[in-house]
C-alpha cells in the first residue's frame, strides 16, 4: 500500500480498497522512517494531512470525488503555505509562517489532495543537486550516497521513493526536470505563464515556473490540470481557455501512435561531454520513438551554446534584486546584536544566506551595475532572443525536440561542490526552456552503468503541454522505465507497519 | 560677475487612486502606522504586483493637460536600493521609457508669461515612513504610504530664479487639482518639491555643477531654500571653491540647506525593467477617451474669460485658479449679464477675504452664488451704495454661516434669508436716490454750514468733502453719494 502512481491511488480510493486516512496513515509512517536518511522532507505535518485526508474520505463518501481527491502530495519548500513553515531551504526563512497560500497550492488544494509536508531545496532554488540547503543535503533514493539532483531535489526524492504520490517543484533553469531526471521520475515545467507565480517565493522573475513532479506522464497531466490557470495577481500569468492536458491520452491509436511526429535532435545536444550510459539510454529512447512511429532530424541550434552563461547572467540578476526584501526588517531571521543599520543589514544577510546564494547576488548585482549593465544584462536578454529564434525556426521543421536532459546521470555528494561552474553546466539542456518560456519535461527512460536513472527531455514549442505529455505517455505504454522503484522503496514495501503482525 | 541661476524642479505628486498603484490596500491619509500595509506592500515572499488602472488613466490626464506626448508603450523599472521603509529593497518606477514625454506649462512671471518645458512624467510607487521621534532611540517603521501611486513631473531647467520656481510649483499644483488627479495636500505629502540648483556665470551656456534640495513641503520653504542656495553657491564659487554634486536638506528653522551625510549620492540603483510587469502598451481609444473627458483646462479657461467676460488678463488669471473659483464666478456672472468686472471685483475682494479669513476654500462657501448675485444687481440698480453693500454681504456670510441660529432652514426660507432684499428691507438700508429728497437734504447741509461753504467758497476744497461727508451722515449713510455729489456741486455752482 505505497504510493502508487496517481491513477492507481485514486481508484482504489474510489473503490474503496483502503480510505485516504488508512493512506496517508502508511505514507506518514514511512516519512518516518525513510525521511532520516533521505533528508526529502523539511517539515511533516501529520495532523494537518489527517485533517486533509478526512476531508478527502468525506467527498468520497458523499460522491463529490475529483480526480485528486484524496492524493498525498507534497510541496516544495518555496511554495507558500499558511499551514506549515516555508523555508526556501534557507536559515533566513527557517521558522517563517506565511499568511497566504500560494496559488498552485490553493488550486491543489481545492482539488482534494492531501498535504503531507514540505520538501527540502537548495537554498532559495539556486543549485543543481539540492546540496546548498541549510537544512542538509536531500539523498537520492536510488543511492542514498548521490544526489537527487536540484534545486527541487526534495520533491523529486519524496516522489522517487514512493512516499507521496505527487508533488510540486518549481523550475529556473531545470529545477524540475534534471531531479526529475536523476531521481528516475517524470517532471515538467509548463509554458511561462500557465501557473500563477503568486506564492512561489520568487528567484528569476522572468523564468520561474512552477510544476509538477509524478510517476506518470498521465499523472503529470492530472496535476497540471489542477495547478494550470489564469490568477489575475501575477501580472504574467495569462488568460487562455482552460485546457484538459489529459485529453488525447485514453484515445488509443494502434501500434504506431508517433506517427506524424517529428522529433529534432540538435546536433548541440548529442556532443561531447555526455556520459556514456546516459547517451546509451538516450539512444535506445530515441530508437523506441521511432518504433512507435516517429520520425527524428537533425536540427542545428547555433545559438544554445550561450544559453548556460545568459542564464547565469539574467538568472543572478534577478535573484539579486529578488532577494533584497530579506533584509531582517519585517520578517525572518534578524541578526541578534548590531549597531546600526548598515551593521544590520551586513550581518542578518551574512548570517541567513548561504555560500551560493551569496555569490549569485554578487555576481547579479554585478551584472546590473552602472557600465556593466550593457556588456552584460542588456546583452544577455539580446542573445536570449537569438535563442528564442533559433527556437522558433527549428520548430518549423519540427515538433518535439528531444535530447537527454542532463549530462550525467546522478553524481556523489560533494563531488561537484567546490566547483560552480562545473556544477552549473548540469544545466546545458534545460536553461534554454526557461529562457524562451517554452514547455519541457523530463521521463525516465534508463539507467547509466552504475544504476543511476538517466532522463529523457522532451522540449515543445509554447503551450504544446499537452502534446509533449501525449508523446511520453505513448513511450511509457510501450516501456516500462516509469515503473521501477528505488529498492529503498521496495523493501519499505515488505516493511511491516509497527506493532503490526 | 554676472551669474545665471539655473533651476529644475522636480516634483512628486500623488495620484488620488483610491487603493495602491500595485495593491489594493486603502491610500486614505492618517490610519495607523501599518494598517493599509497588505502582504504586497509589506513585501512577503512570494507576492506580486498589478498595476491600478486609475493611476494609469490619471498619468494619461495629466500627459494630456501639459500636451506632452503619451508614449503607447512604456515599461516598468526597479530602482535598487537598501533601506527600512522601501520593503522590497526596490521601488517601481520608470526609468527608459516614461509614461508621458515632453509637455509644458505657461507661468506668470514678474516680466510677463513664460513657458518652462517639461522632460518627462512617469508612475511609480511611494516608499513606507521612518519615523525616528518618540522611539527611544529606535526608528519605527510606517508602511501605510509604501506602494501609494505617484506621478513624477520632472521639469527641464528652464527656470532662473526662485519667484519663477514657485510660479511653476503653484502653477503645476492647481493644474494636477483642476484635473482631479490629486488633491494638492501638501501637509500630508501629497505633493512635494525638490530643487535642482546650479549657477554659471551669464553668457555662460555649459551647465553649472548642481545641488538637490529635498524635504520642500511648502511653497515658502521651495523659495527660501533656493534663495540660500544660490547666494551658498555664488559665495563658494567666488571664494574660490567648487560646488559639490549633492543632496542637501533644507532646515525650516535656521531658512538654510544642509548636506546630507548619508551615502546616497553613491547610489547605483542598477535599474532593469522589472519582469514582474509587462510592458504598458496604451490603446489610442483609451487615451481618446480620456481626453475627450477632460474639463477645459486653466490656460483656456483663462482666454475665454478674457474674451467672454472682456476681463484684464490679471483677473482671468487669478479666477482660473481653481476649477471651485471659475465656476463660482461664473455662476455669478451668469446671473449678471454684463457686469462680469463688478462679479470679479467682488470675488477676487471681499468673498476671497471672508473665505481665507474663514479658513474656508471656495467648495465650502456659505454664500451661494444666487445670493451674491442678488446683491450685486442691488448695488448695479442703485438700490445701494458700494459701501452699504459691504454690510449686507456680511450680514449675508454671517446667515449663512450660521443657519441654525438665523432660521434658515428649508430651502425656501433660506433662500430667502440669505437675499440681499430680505436684508435691505429689514434694515431700512436703500439708498435714498430720490432727486427731490436729496435736493431737501442738500440744502438743509447748506443752510446749517455756512462756515464750512464759506471755507469752499475762499478755496478750501476740503471742505466739499465735509459737506458731502454731512449730508451722507444727515441720511445715515443711505444718501446715494453720487447724486449727492452733482447736487452739491450744482447748489455750489462748482
Amino acid at each position: 500500500m505505497l504510493a502508487g502512481s496517481i491513477t492507481e491511488v485514486a481508484a482504489a480510493l474510489r473503490t474503496k480498497r483502503y480510505s485516504c486516512v488508512e493512506m496517508t496513515r502508511t505514507l506518514l509512517d514511512q516519512i518516518e522512517r525513510l525521511n532520516p536518511t533521505l533528508n526529502a522532507f523539511i517539515t511533516v505535518d501529520p495532523e494537518s494531512a489527517l485533517a486533509d485526508a478526512r476531508r478527502g474520505d468525506a467527498a468520497i463518501a458523499a460522491g463529490s470525488a475529483q480526480p485528486l481527491t484524496g492524493i498525498p502530495i507534497a510541496h516544495k519548500d518555496i511554495l507558500a503555505t499558511a499551514a506549515m513553515r516555508t523555508t526556501c531551504g534557507s536559515k533566513m526563512l527557517a521558522n517563517y509562517a506565511s499568511p497566504f497560500d500560494a496559488h498552485v497550492a490553493d488550486r491543489l488544494k481545492r482539488a482534494g489532495t492531501v498535504l503531507v509536508g514540505k520538501t527540502n531545496m537548495d537554498e532559495f532554488a539556486m543549485g543543481s543537486s539540492s546540496e546548498t540547503s541549510f537544512f542538509g543535503p536531500v539523498r537520492n533514493p536510488w543511492n542514498i550516497a548521490y544526489v537527487p539532483g536540484g534545486s527541487s531535489g526534495g520533491s523529486a526524492a519524496a516522489v522517487s521513493a514512493r512516499l507521496v504520490c505527487g508533488s510540486t517543484g518549481t523550475d529556473t533553469g531545470g529545477s524540475i526536470r534534471q531531479p526529475a531526471s536523476l531521481s528516475g521520475i517524470c517532471g515538467l515545467k509548463p509554458t511561462y505563464g500557465i501557473c500563477s507565480r503568486y506564492g512561489l517565493v520568487a528567484f528569476a522573475s522572468s523564468l520561474d515556473q512552477a510544476g509538477p513532479f509524478a510517476q506518470t506522464a498521465e499523472d503529470l497531466a492530472l496535476l497540471l490540470n489542477a495547478m494550470a490557470g489564469h490568477d489575475p495577481r501575477d501580472s504574467t500569468s495569462l488568460d487562455r481557455p482552460v485546457e484538459d492536458y489529459t485529453r488525447t491520452l485514453a484515445a488509443g491509436r494502434g501500434v504506431r501512435p508517433l506517427s506524424g511526429v517529428r522529433i529534432g535532435l540538435p546536433r548541440e545536444y548529442f556532443g561531447a561531454g555526455i556520459d556514456a550510459g546516459v547517451a546509451a539510454a538516450i539512444d535506445e529512447a530515441l530508437t523506441e520513438l521511432r518504433a512507435l512511429g516517429a520520425t527524428t532530424v537533425d536540427i542545428a541550434l547555433a545559438n544554445v551554446r550561450l544559453a548556460v552563461p545568459v542564464y547565469y547572467v539574467i538568472a543572478p540578476a534577478e535573484a539579486s534584486s529578488n532577494l533584497s526584501r530579506f533584509d531582517g526588517v519585517r520578517y525572518g531571521h534578524r541578526a541578534a546584536s548590531y549597531s546600526d543599520l548598515n551593521d544590520m543589514y551586513e550581518k542578518t544577510r551574512a548570517e541567513g544566506f548561504g555560500a551560493e546564494v551569496k555569490r549569485r547576488i554578487l555576481v547579479g548585482t554585478y551584472v546590473l551595475s552602472h557600465g556593466y549593465y550593457d556588456a552584460y544584462y542588456l546583452k544577455a536578454q539580446q542573445v536570449r532572443r537569438l535563442i528564442a529564434d533559433d527556437f522558433r525556426r527549428a520548430y518549423q521543421g519540427c515538433d518535439v525536440i528531444a535530447g537527454p536532459t542532463a549530462p550525467t546521470a546522478a553524481f556523489r555528494i560533494g563531488a561537484k561542490t567546490d566547483d560552480p561552474v562545473e556544477m552549473y553546466l548540469n544545466d546545458i539542456f534545460t536553461v534554454a526552456a526557461n529562457l524562451t518560456g517554452a514547455p519541457a519535461l523530463s521521463i525516465p527512460c534508463g539507467f547509466d552503468r552504475n544504476g543511476l536513472p538517466v532522463g529523457l527531455q522532451l522540449q515543445g514549442d509554447a503551450f504544446t503541454e499537452a502534446m509533449l505529455l501525449d508523446v511520453a505517455h505513448r513511450f511509457q505504454q510501450a516501456t516500462d522505465w516509469h515503473k521501477r522503484a528505488p529498492t529503498l522503496a521496495v523493501e519499505a514495501r515488505s516493511l511491516p507497519a509497527e506493532g503490526a503482525q | 560677475m554676472n551669474w545665471e541661476v539655473v533651476i529644475g524642479l522636480e516634483t512628486h505628486a500623488q495620484l488620488s487612486t483610491a487603493s495602491k498603484i500595485f495593491s489594493g490596500s486603502s491610500t486614505a491619509f492618517g490610519a495607523a502606522p501599518n494598517t493599509h500595509a497588505s502582504a504586497i506592500d509589506i513585501a512577503l515572499p512570494g507576492v506580486l504586483p498589478v498595476l491600478n488602472r486609475g493611476a494609469v488613466e490619471r498619468a494619461i490626464r495629466f500627459g494630456l493637460a501639459v500636451g506632452g506626448k503619451i508614449s503607447k508603450r512604456s515599461v516598468f523599472a526597479r530602482k535598487n536600493y537598501f533601506y527600512p521603509d522601501l520593503p522590497k529593497g526596490y521601488q517601481i518606477s520608470q526609468y527608459e521609457i516614461p509614461i508621458v514625454q515632453g509637455g509644458a506649462l505657461t507661468i506668470a512671471t514678474g516680466r510677463g508669461e513664460k513657458t518652462v518645458r517639461l522632460t518627462r512624467a512617469h508612475l511609480e510607487e511611494d516608499a513606507g515612513k521612518s519615523l525616528h521621534e518618540d522611539l527611544r532611540g529606535m526608528t519605527g517603521i510606517d508602511l501605510n504610504r509604501a506602494g501609494t501611486p505617484l506621478l513624477e513631473i520632472v521639469s527641464e531647467p528652464d527656470l532662473r530664479n526662485a519667484a519663477e520656481a514657485v510660479a511653476y510649483a503653484k502653477t503645476l499644483h492647481a493644474l494636477v487639482k483642476w484635473i482631479g488627479i490629486c488633491d494638492g495636500n501638501m501637509q500630508e505629502g501629497s505633493f512635494r518639491c525638490d530643487a535642482n540648483v546650479s549657477v554659471r556665470p551669464s553668457g555662460e551656456t555649459k551647465l553649472g555643477t548642481r545641488c538637490e534640495i529635498k524635504n520642500l513641503n511648502s511653497f515658502r520653504f521651495l523659495e527660501q531654500a533656493i534663495e540660500f542656495e544660490v547666494r551658498r553657491q555664488i559665495e563658494l564659487i567666488e571664494d574660490g571653491g567648487t560646488v559639490v554634486q549633492e543632496t542637501r536638506l533644507f532646515d525650516p528653522d535656521r531658512h538654510e540647506t544642509r548636506s546630507m551625510r548619508s551615502k546616497e549620492d553613491a547610489h547605483d540603483y542598477r535599474y532593469f525593467p522589472d519582469p514582474d510587469l509587462p510592458p504598458l502598451v496604451l490603446d489610442a481609444r483609451w487615451i481618446e477617451r480620456v481626453a475627450a473627458e477632460l474639463p477645459e483646462l486653466p490656460e483656456a479657461m483663462k482666454s475665454r474669460f478674457e474674451d467672454k467676460y472682456a476681463l484684464p488678463a490679471y483677473d482671468a488669471r487669478v479666477l482660473t485658479s481653481s476649477r471651485e473659483l471659475a465656476a463660482y464666478f461664473e455662476a455669478v456672472a451668469a446671473d449678471l449679464p454684463d457686469r462680469a468686472k463688478l462679479a470679479a471685483n467682488w470675488i477676487m475682494g471681499e468673498l476671497s477675504a471672508a473665505l481665507h479669513k474663514a479658513n474656508l476654500e471656495v467648495v465650502d462657501c456659505p454664500v451661494p452664488a444666487s445670493a451674491l448675485a442678488g446683491l450685486l444687481r442691488r448695488i448695479d440698480d442703485g438700490t445701494i451704495s458700494g459701501k452699504t453693500a459691504k454690510e449686507v454681504f456680511d450680514a449675508i456670510w454671517e446667515r449663512a454661516a450660521r443657519p441654525a441660529v438665523h432660521g434658515a432652514g428649508n430651502g425656501a426660507a433660506t433662500r430667502d434669508a440669505l437675499s440681499a432684499d430680505s436684508i435691505i428691507a429689514q434694515r431700512g438700508l436703500e439708498q435714498i436716490s430720490d432727486e427731490g429728497a436729496l435736493e431737501r437734504i442738500v440744502d438743509e447741509v447748506l443752510a446749517a454750514n455756512e462756515s464750512v461753504v464759506a471755507e469752499y467758497r475762499s478755496g478750501r476744497q476740503k471742505a466739499f468733502n465735509s459737506l458731502v461727508g454731512k449730508a451722507m451722515q444727515a441720511t445715515r449713510g443711505k444718501a446715494n453719494p453720487a447724486q449727492v455729489n452733482a447736487i452739491l456741486k450744482k447748489k455750489l455752482g462748482a
